[in-house]
């Protein structure tokens, strides 16, 4: 089977654009993508196009009325915060099997404000804050409170994680917010679910990013192997059987599951990863992840965070771009934006932020329900 | 003859509270036969072997353990704030989420591992045609 290379890639500044529609976006980062390797809509066999929330309403070709209606196969993807991702393993595993070349794929959303999740609706009568709080904060608030009960994590360590990865993003500009967050800011701002506060909480931005993915053989036809980064592994699963499954929602067993076969199909494992953009969309997700990824061993997030190992510099830096919780969190364009910015990084094009000599990457997203994708980054 | 929101017996807020038939309301889980895995809801199939020819329907304990929490600060307009978001390990088998009350809501007084009892109550919310609602929630054992 051929490599299948990233050619092309780049996202919008990430913002609110109320007055904007869902393609119009999506359409965006297709251009700047296509521009990035100086090709054109008509150059592409097929586009796999990521969106959540307009799921049912034909993003996919609705961006090609944008930029092109060459009429070649859509793909439309959902699959929660690993949708982004999902269109562009579906893009990968095309040019894999043979059946395509080169294709696009593209991850948009529009968010609004205000919470995500929420358990209930439907029949009866609502059940948030009846049955307990299935809102997106409480749910991560749980899964950090599960890792301090296990390993003793603090609000202080996980606190951290938001002041690093704020500080990240005063170097991107493409990032929502350029601001620094101390600690005593981000452990002082309002608690939404303990301990989560409003600054440990991914921000709910409009967005969009895309890459143009290629076969090796193509790739070297076209005078585009010199930027071509390639993708030594894509993997996705879904949630195995853990018992507490139902009632919290387990988002390591599935990340362990994605990070296994993804370290089993690049041959590599967690040390030979120079960067990673990882799922952070609360503070207390990046710690789980340390783990689930292999970055430390199990019960060490806490330190991890403590000695600046992930900080842009450390030993392992980890979402270098500001992450969810500052470059924002645009639920079907996230898994492609970190596929942008691993990319950028491997290419040594990513400015005041460069990870210095990177050539290994990986990018994480998890959604619940559950998915989790991972993908291993090559320069070669 | 119909009977009128009223005076009709309190429904069930979710499918495996059980609160019609004879008896006090229970929770309902399933055993499975193979794997002896006991989960919360009336399944035929196990989630975690596959089994589908020996789920044994089981009424779940009342009486359990605080595995894991959130206080809540924030939420959709018109849900009371704070309050504990409680998963509870029940005794024998089952894990629920739901609030846990007459608890002050500060980590500081919440214990890892308490022992809770689980309690059935009016949920205090009704639907648009006005019936009412059985709900369960958590209390510290010693206070049940």
């Amino acid at each position: 089977m051929t490599d299948v290379y990233v050619v092309g890639t780049d996202m919008i500044k990430f913002g609110r654009f109320p007055e904007r529609s869902v393609p119009e976006l999506g359409a965006q980062a297709a251009l700047m993508a296509l521009d990035d390797c100086g090709l054109t809509i008509q150059d592409m066999q097929a586009l796999y196009s990521g969106n959540l929330f307009e799921a049912s309403g034909g993003v996919g070709q609705r961006i090609l009325r944008e930029i092109g209606q060459t009429g070649i196969p859509v793909v439309n993807t959902a699959n929660a915060c690993a949708t982004g991702a999902t269109a562009f393993r579906e893009g990968w595993m095309a040019i894999k099997a043979g059946v395509y070349d080169i294709v696009l794929c593209v991850g948009s959303e529009q968010m609004g404000t205000g919470l995500l999740g929420g358990a209930g609706g439907g029949k009866g009568i609502p059940t948030e804050g009846l049955l307990g709080s299935g809102t997106m904060p409480s749910v991560f608030a749980h899964v950090g409170l599960e890792h301090t009960r296990k390993y003793g994590t603090t609000f202080e360590q996980f606190a951290k994680v938001s002041v690093k990865n704020h500080h990240h993003s005063t170097l991107n500009a493409k990032a929502m917010y350029q601001k620094e967050t101390p600690l005593e800011e981000v452990m002082g701002a309002e608690m939404i679910s303990y301990p989560n506060t409003k600054l440990m909480c991914s921000v709910n931005v409009d967005g969009s990013a895309a890459a143009v993915l290629c076969s090796e053989k193509k790739a070297k036809e076209l005078g585009l192997m010199k930027r071509a980064v390639k993708v030594r592994a894509s993997a996705l699963s879904s949630d195995p059987y853990t018992s507490r499954n139902i009632a919290m929602m387990d988002f390591n067993a599935v990340t362990r599951l994605a990070a296994k076969t993804a370290y089993e199909m690049a041959g590599l494992g967690p040390n030979d990863l120079d960067l990673i953009e990882l799922h952070d969309c609360f503070a207390t997700a990046e710690l789980v992840h340390y783990e689930n990824l292999g970055l430390c061993k199990d019960g060490e997030a806490g330190r991890m965070i403590d000695s600046g190992e992930t900080q842009l510099g450390g030993r392992i830096p980890v979402n270098v771009s500001g992450g969810l919780l500052s470059k924002g969190h645009p639920l079907g364009a996230t898994g492609i934006a970190n596929i942008y910015e691993v990319t950028t990084h491997l290419r040594g094009e990513a400015g005041s932020r460069q990870v210095d000599g990177a050539r290994i990457g990986l990018t994480h997203v998890v959604g619940a329900g559950s998915a989790c994708a991972v993908h291993i980054l090559e320069k070669v | 003859m119909s009977v009128s929101a009223d005076t009709a017996p309190p429904k069930s807020v979710v499918p495996f509270l059980k609160v019609k038939g004879e008896g006090a309301p229970y929770l309902a889980g399933s055993k499975c036969g193979k794997c002896g895995e006991v989960v919360v809801g009336t399944r035929d199939v196990c989630g975690k072997c596959g089994n589908r020819t020996s789920l044994e329907h089981i009424k779940l304990a009342t009486t359990g353990k605080l595995y894991n929490y959130t206080v809540v600060h924030r939420n959709f307009p018109g849900v009371p704030v704070p309050f504990i978001s409680a998963i509870v390990d029940l005794d024998g088998g089952g894990t629920l989420k739901g609030n846990l009350l007459e608890v002050e809501p500060d980590p500081a007084k919440i214990k890892f591992d308490m022992p809770v009892k689980v309690v059935f109550r009016d949920a205090g919310r009704k639907d648009k045609e006005g019936n009412s609602y059985l709900a369960y929630f958590f209390v510290p054992a010693n206070k049940a």
